[in-house]
């Protein structure tokens, strides 16, 4: 493509699940669609999703019971109280169709055998008869933080297996996919978004893309922790800094990491919490399962973010197991047995053996917990529609639903692609029906002038300046060590002196490949001033929360504070400003009150206001923020009171 | 972890192909970089450090650095790999590193793999052809886990394209389909939900192209990272192939 300027009916800035989800509905529609992707979309990172997709299915006799209530249970106090329960519910409700639809698609879901079956449950092995009836449904498997067995899954490849089904689709609807292309800045007037600016990285030119609809599905920005992360290396956050650069659209709850339990040592490759679902156990340096005295009820299935507190405090009171790399723990999955490790969790044996060389059935695996999650994202509202600028839309990772909250439950995101994939397609295609292509071409050609602009500055600059890599390193160093598990007052504000000294280093960094087309370290360089702009939000937004919510804990707020913080936070900040800005909106309309989750700590400060009170102000809160107008108003999907009749 | 800490520590050699089709000026060559071993290094881990050390404009292609995206095939000492997975300890001290031929030249050891495969699934029409439209109220169609984990089999292939690149007859006819198109075709052949008869697939598979096309040297099951039974996956084509041809002779015959 040699134009400087394109034009389509719907962009879509990501090639993984979300995106090729929301893509195919807008194609089906009759709409012409375009895709980027960093990579060929198979290579995206939803294929690194092992373990499961969660839908209640209630196919297996663990199962039992299960229905969308339960579900949006599990995922609101997985949350801890952080979701917007209405999205929540959206999507426990349609999760089973998506589940059934990728069957259709021809996604191989592992099957329900009828008759005898062998699990292990919190250490003990158990016989379970299924009933014959549902020999051949989708199988479930156990996950962290969930009351029923609620996770379908393709062995150990699930999300592999899933992006092929519905990529597959995508090249059936003969939409068009441009890999090695990336989307630099966004093209808007300051209410309507009109489409985006495109590196071609097998080039180095720049392109406008004008569309009706821009959808940004680039997933999360993992690699803002450098190495401390299981994600790809592409997972830089590009979507999420895009929006923030238009100094309109906020970013929600960019404070709110997940790091998952069971990365590999040292590489931090995912090993799925499959494994202790299907009955696998942390041990420390002794041998001693300590999960069980922290944890009694849920022990190794407590959510993620539990878990993982509890593996570091236990490497901190010094029964880690020391290695070259810092101290570990030992996943130990031997006793599940080599039959059932070589078919239903066969991608872990291939990680054991490839990158430790070890067999998982003889030996205990070396973990600790890394980033694996980012929860925040371009705020949207519940049809997928960004705050601030019409026409512009995110799901799936690099989106804030907000289904996740503060923590985000094993298995939900797989889901989340898939659900809001259809659901904001569907308001995509219905919005762009009505639309005629404003093809405003004098803001697109300044807006690629400004995006080479900053290229050739990188190119032109010289001097004694630090190294792209150097940066990104002494970044993650600072994001996990400072805004990590643990998370102080002091050390986030160590966090944002040395951030806001990096974003200094950056302005004079120097490049040393001066290639103007394909050039690797210019690449790099274009994204690392939005990774050190994102870094910077997650570690203000976590020195101003002075609570501890899922995955955010103070150790100097220790308690969740439901009177001051049960809120989202907000963050805005335009390219040519100085300081981020933030804000804080209700989370949603409350219909279950906030409570215990069923693990960690049952001590919290209460909310003094009622809930009445609370929900009278949020579409008010909301819309000052930003909030579009959405298609059905706010709370029709909230089933008032049906959690009742689960919750004694 | 005992295996790489007890061994000894390397200084590596690195030859690497070079060659930016993009740069009128660049004439395909070799360049020798040298790098110390640090335990448990990979392929990523030394070519990262070898572009962030030494030479910054080296091209390759990572995304998911745990052999499941599929990016990082190349030839390493002459043989398709994954990089990613590649430890350093169980190779020489002196590495040769080529792009996977086969594929079009992105530069040095990038190639596009994207277009290849999705040729590949157009052509093929690599999808489930169903019976019914999706009906989003009812259940599941009910399968055996045994059927569904045959075709979790064929679905494991990541597309790498290191099947391809050992592939003899791939590297001299652009449109031969090799192991991953075969192992393709194959998963949708054995899936119940696709509506797709023998003889639909004929056409596919039959030809020069397809898997009458093969000399039979099977290089691409040695070097599949996934170890796909790409054997059986040939054998099982062939069978199927014939048997279409042989029931169309003898509806032949009836008529």
């Amino acid at each position: 493509m040699s134009s400087r300027l394109v034009t389509t009916d719907v962009l879509v800035v990501g090639g993984g699940l979300a995106g090729e989800r929301c893509a195919m509905e807008a194609a089906a529609a009759g709409h012409e669609v375009l895709i980027l992707s960093l990579v060929p979309p198979r290579r995206s990172h939803s294929c690194a999703a092992q373990g499961g997709m969660q839908a209640s299915l209630a196919n297996c006799v663990k199962a039992e019971g299960d229905n969308p209530v339960v579900h949006f249970l599990d995922t609101v106090r997985g949350s801890d109280w952080g979701a917007d329960q209405e999205v929540a519910n959206i999507f426990a409700d349609e999760a089973p169709v998506a589940v059934r639809e990728l069957a259709h698609f021809g996604v191989p879901w592992s099957r329900v055998r009828g008759g005898k079956n062998k699990y292990f449950i919190k250490g003990e092995e158990v016989e379970i008869d299924e009933a014959l009836d549902n020999d051949g449904l989708i199988g479930q498997r156990d996950f962290g933080g969930t009351a029923k067995w609620r996770a379908c899954y393709a062995a150990a490849g699930t999300g592999h297996a899933a992006l092929y089904a519905v990529d597959s689709e995508v090249v059936r609807l003969g939409v068009t996919v441009q890999d090695r292309t990336e989307a630099v800045s966004l093209i808007h007037d300051g209410t309507r978004c009109l489409g985006a600016v495109v590196r071609c990285l097998r080039t180095g030119r720049h392109f406008a893309v004008m569309a009706k609809a821009t959808v940004i599905a680039s997933g999360g920005y993992g690699r803002i922790y450098g190495q401390y992360t299981s994600n790809a290396v592409i997972n830089e956050g590009t979507g999420a800094s895009i929006a923030l650069d238009t100094g309109i659209v906020p970013l929600g709850n960019m404070e709110a990491v997940q790091f998952h339990p069971t990365t590999l040592m040292p590489s931090g490759i995912l090993v799925t919490e499959g494994c202790r679902g299907d009955g696998g156990y942390l041990l420390d340096k002794n041998m001693n399962r300590f999960m069980v005295e922290a944890e009694p009820e849920k022990q190794e299935l407590a959510s993620r973010d539990v878990v993982s507190r509890h593996m570091v405090q236990c490497m901190r009171d010094g029964n880690g197991v020391d290695s070259p790399y810092g101290p570990h723990l030992w996943l130990d999955i031997r006793h599940i047995g080599e039959e059932h490790l070589r078919t239903k969790l066969l991608e872990v044996w291939d990680i054991c053996r490839d990158f430790l060389g070890i067999n998982p059935a003889e030996e205990l695996v070396p973990v600790r917990p890394t980033q694996h999650y980012s929860m925040g994202g371009i705020r949207v509202n519940k049809d997928g529609e960004a705050y601030g600028l019409a026409g512009l839309f995110a799901v799936g990772e690099a989106a804030c639903w907000d289904m996740h909250g503060f923590n985000r439950l094993g298995g939900n995101s797989l889901a989340e692609t898939l659900v809001s994939g259809r659901l904001v397609g569907r308001r995509v295609a219905e919005i762009v029906a009505g639309l005629q292509l404003r093809a405003d071409t004098g803001i697109a050609l300044d807006a690629v002038n400004a995006a080479e602009n900053r290229a050739a500055a990188w190119l032109g600059r010289n001097g004694d300046g630090r190294s792209v890599y150097d940066l990104r390193d002494a970044l993650g160093e600072v994001m996990m060590h400072r805004v990590g598990i643990f998370r102080t007052g002091d050390e986030l504000e160590d966090a944002v002196a040395e951030i806001a000294q990096l974003l200094d280093d950056c302005n004079t960094a120097v490049l040393r490949c001066k290639d103007p087309g394909v050039n690797p370290e210019l690449a790099f360089a274009l994204r690392l001033k939005g990774m050190l702009r994102l870094a910077m939000t997650v570690a203000m937004g976590a020195l101003a929360r002075t609570e501890s919510r899922g995955a955010h804990f103070r150790t100097d707020f220790p308690l969740r504070n439901d009177d001051d913080w049960l809120n989202r936070t907000l963050v805005r900040w335009g390219a040519d400003e100085d300081e981020p800005r933030f804000s804080y909106e209700p989370v949603g309309l409350i219909d279950l009150p906030p409570g215990h989750r069923g693990y960690g700590s049952d001590e919290r400060i209460e909310m003094q206001q009622s809930i009445d009170t609370y929900n009278e102000s949020v579409l008010a809160s909301q819309s000052r923020e930003g909030r579009i107008e959405t298609a059905e108003v706010i709370g029709t999907r909230l089933k008032r009171g049906a959690w009742q009749s689960y919750v004694s | 972890m005992s295996k790489q800490q007890q061994d000894k520590l390397r200084r590596l050699r690195f030859e690497i192909f070079r060659y930016n089709p993009q740069d009128e000026n660049s004439e395909p060559h070799t360049d020798v970089f040298e790098i110390e071993e640090t335990p448990f290094m990979t392929l990523f881990i030394a070519l990262n450090k070898i572009r962030e050390t030494l030479d910054p404009g080296l091209q390759f292609d990572f995304a998911c650095r745990s052999a499941i995206c599929g990016s990082c095939g190349m030839l390493v000492n002459g043989r398709p790999a994954l990089a990613c997975r590649t430890l350093t300890s169980d190779l020489p001290e002196e590495i040769t590193l080529y792009p996977l031929p086969a594929f079009k030249l992105v530069g040095d050891l990038s190639v596009d793999t994207g277009t290849w495969f999705r040729e590949m699934a157009e052509r093929t029409q690599a999808w489930i052809h169903e019976r019914l439209p999706f009906d989003p109220q009812a259940i599941e169609e009910r399968m055996s886990d045994d059927i569904a984990a045959a075709i979790y089999e064929g679905d494991r292939c990541i597309e790498c394209g290191c099947c391809v690149a050992s592939c003899g007859v791939a590297n001299i006819d652009d449109g031969f389909l090799a192991g991953a198109g075969m192992n393709r075709v194959a998963r949708f052949m054995i899936d119940p939900r696709d509506a797709r008869t023998d003889a639909d697939w004929f056409d596919v598979v039959a030809g020069e192209q397809g898997v009458f096309g093969c000399y039979g040297m099977m290089a691409c099951a040695d070097v599949c990272p996934k170890e796909l039974p790409l054997l059986e996956v040939y054998a099982y084509l062939r069978r199927k192939t014939l048997r279409a041809r042989f029931i169309a002779a003898d509806n032949k015959q009836k008529d």
